[in-house]
């Protein structure tokens, strides 16, 4: 009767004790990928193979999606704009909601499910095949030559890719707004430019996008090392990628908003 | 000090389940020791004892002179330079060429210039009859042509001692004796010691030197390839002469026979 009681008690302390272990091990392996991160800048052509891999491929789903994305703010922009009878401040409401919000964030969803779940599975098949025990085998550390790469490769693609994400984002609103509906042309940009500031929005975008880039590719990089040897292993990690990356680029994003953009 | 290997007493287990149980055995310098076993009996396990994969629970191992179980990271890494393994599996790196997997440990650990590079890398290749398939990727060799460009990189830094997982499993007639020799061959050219886990007992007896029979973690039988020839020790007469009923247990070890597990009991 006890036991029945206890048995849930058990499972829940099991999992909290379990969950605690496994962040503790995260953090563990986040630190040694960051304290070997000599090594891997020491050989840059790995990195600039990883920044091929995570950055160059993603760059189509990246300006598709900003285009489009920019495309809509300019309609719903306008529309709500319209109301108050200040169309002209549509390229400072375009640019904004990009610089600050929907760049770094939408930029880091896709880069979470393009490069993420690939870098994951590929590590995870890495593991799977034995290559990494292999490479340590050879003497060769596998956080140096494989994780420190792939991490920084991300880390460094992501700016960009959120600085791209936006720079079409914006032409997408331009397109709509200007060429489309006929807002002034003078008056989006000369709008756009006294309202955007370097600092307050184009810097911590900036910061944002490079938060996300950490958190995202952090995470692939251990759910791939982390993954249990077999085919199911791999394909939950992947999954687990996507699922936990967007969800810690959507908190963070949150957080930082909070930070930044208070009382303003 | 004339043994490169040696292990005293050890023991391992994955989680609870009991591997290696007590295993003695030591590897001669300069010699070419076969380890035979039923499949699951611990042989992978071995290796990755003696490569500083895994340590034991109990015991030692020592290779050249040093306590794997005890190395730090450094000195371990400092002693697997000098080791080279043949995986199982291959394990070749799918994203590099056939190549570049042969070239990685001098791009990792040597300032060779390129052309020197070149010239080994196809040395290695070539020993193993694949220098003309050096620009294709891992994913487009065959089975047995993976475990021979895998057998090209163990060996491409010149190890003093090769550990070999299975090196015959899925080569033709051919490629089996060429692999047997070249294995001898390679051990006598580069002074080094080699081990080697095989299935193959009429190939592996005429290249090697020793042979050590295993059975579920311990050793059963040992002596020289001669010997073994002619043995007639239970363990020893059913390897060689492959046959399914002996002292080697063909079924995964359980706790029911066969007309239990089928529900024929109670009929
Ligand atoms: N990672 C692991 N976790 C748990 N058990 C394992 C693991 N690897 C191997 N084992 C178990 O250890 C035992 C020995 O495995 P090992 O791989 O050493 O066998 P082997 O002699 O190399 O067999 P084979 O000739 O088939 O390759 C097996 O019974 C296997 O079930
Ligand atoms: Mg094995």
């Amino acid at each position: 009767m006890l036991d029945h009681l206890l048995r849930p008690l058990r499972n829940i302390g099991h999992r909290v004790v379990n969950s605690i272990w496994r962040l503790g091990y995260a953090s563990r392996f986040f630190l040694m990928t960051l304290l070997k991160s000599g090594t891997s800048f020491a050989r840059f052509s790995l990195i600039m193979r990883e920044i091929y891999f995570s950055g160059v491929l993603s760059l189509i789903i990246i300006l598709v999606s900003g285009l489009f994305v920019g495309m809509v703010l300019g309609l719903q922009g306008y529309e709500t704009l319209q109301k108050y009878g200040s169309e002209e401040a549509l390229g400072t409401l375009v640019s904004l909601s990009l610089v600050r919000e929907l760049g770094p964030v939408v930029a880091a969803l896709l880069f979470a499910s393009r490069a993420g779940s690939a870098i994951t599975a590929e590590i995870g098949l890495m593991k799977a095949t034995e290559q990494i025990a292999a490479m340590e085998m050879m003497a060769v550390d596998p956080i140096a030559r494989i994780i420190g790469p792939r991490f920084w490769g991300g880390v460094l693609s992501m700016p960009l890719l959120a600085a791209m994400f936006s720079a079409i984002g914006v032409f997408g609103g331009y397109l709509v707004g200007v060429v489309l509906i006929g807002v002034d042309d003078g008056a989006f940009w000369s709008q756009m430019q006294a309202n955007v500031d370097f600092r307050n929005d184009i810097l911590n975008g900036v910061i944002k996008s490079v938060v996300f880039g950490v958190a995202v590719t952090a995470i692939a990089v251990f759910e791939g090392y982390d993954a249990p040897p077999t085919a199911e292993g791999v394909s939950g990690a992947t999954t687990r990628t996507v699922v936990m990356s967007s969800l810690a680029v959507l908190g963070l994003d949150f957080i930082l908003t909070a930070f930044m953009f208070r009382g303003m | 000090m004339n043994n490169l290997v040696e292990l005293k007493n050890v023991n391992f287990a994955y989680e609870t389940r009991s591997v290696l149980k007590g295993l003695n055995m030591k590897i001669p310098k300069g010699k070419v020791v076969a380890i035979m076993g039923g499949s699951g009996c611990g042989k992978t396990t071995l290796l990755r004892l003696i490569g500083g994969q895994i340590r034991a629970t109990q015991g030692e191992v020592n290779v050249a002179g040093q306590n794997v179980g005890q190395l730090n990271r450094d000195a371990m890494y400092d002693l697997r330079r000098r080791m080279g393994m043949l995986f199982q599996f291959g394990a070749l790196f799918t994203d590099l060429s056939v190549y570049e997997n042969v070239a990685f440990q001098m791009r990792e650990h040597t300032d060779l210039p390129e052309e020197i590079i070149r010239d080994l890398v196809l040395m290695k290749l070539h020993a193993v009859g694949l220098r003309g398939a050096r620009d294709l990727m891992p994913s487009e060799l065959s089975g047995g042509m993976a475990r021979r460009v895998a057998l090209a990189r163990a060996i491409a830094l010149d190890p003093m001692l090769i550990m070999y997982d299975e090196p015959f499993a899925g080569l033709d007639p051919i490629s089996l004796g060429v692999t047997g020799n070249l294995i001898r061959r390679l051990n006598d050219a580069l002074g080094a010691t080699s081990i080697v886990v095989t299935h193959d007992v009429q190939e592996s007896l005429k290249i090697v030197d020793y042979v050590y029979f295993m059975s579920e973690g311990v050793i059963v039988a040992q002596g020289t390839a001669e010997e073994m020839k002619k043995s007639d020790i239970p363990y020893v007469h059913q390897f060689v002469w492959g046959e399914m009923d002996g002292p080697v247990p063909f079924h995964y070890e359980m706790n029911k026979t066969y007309a239990e597990d089928m529900g024929l009991d109670h009929a």
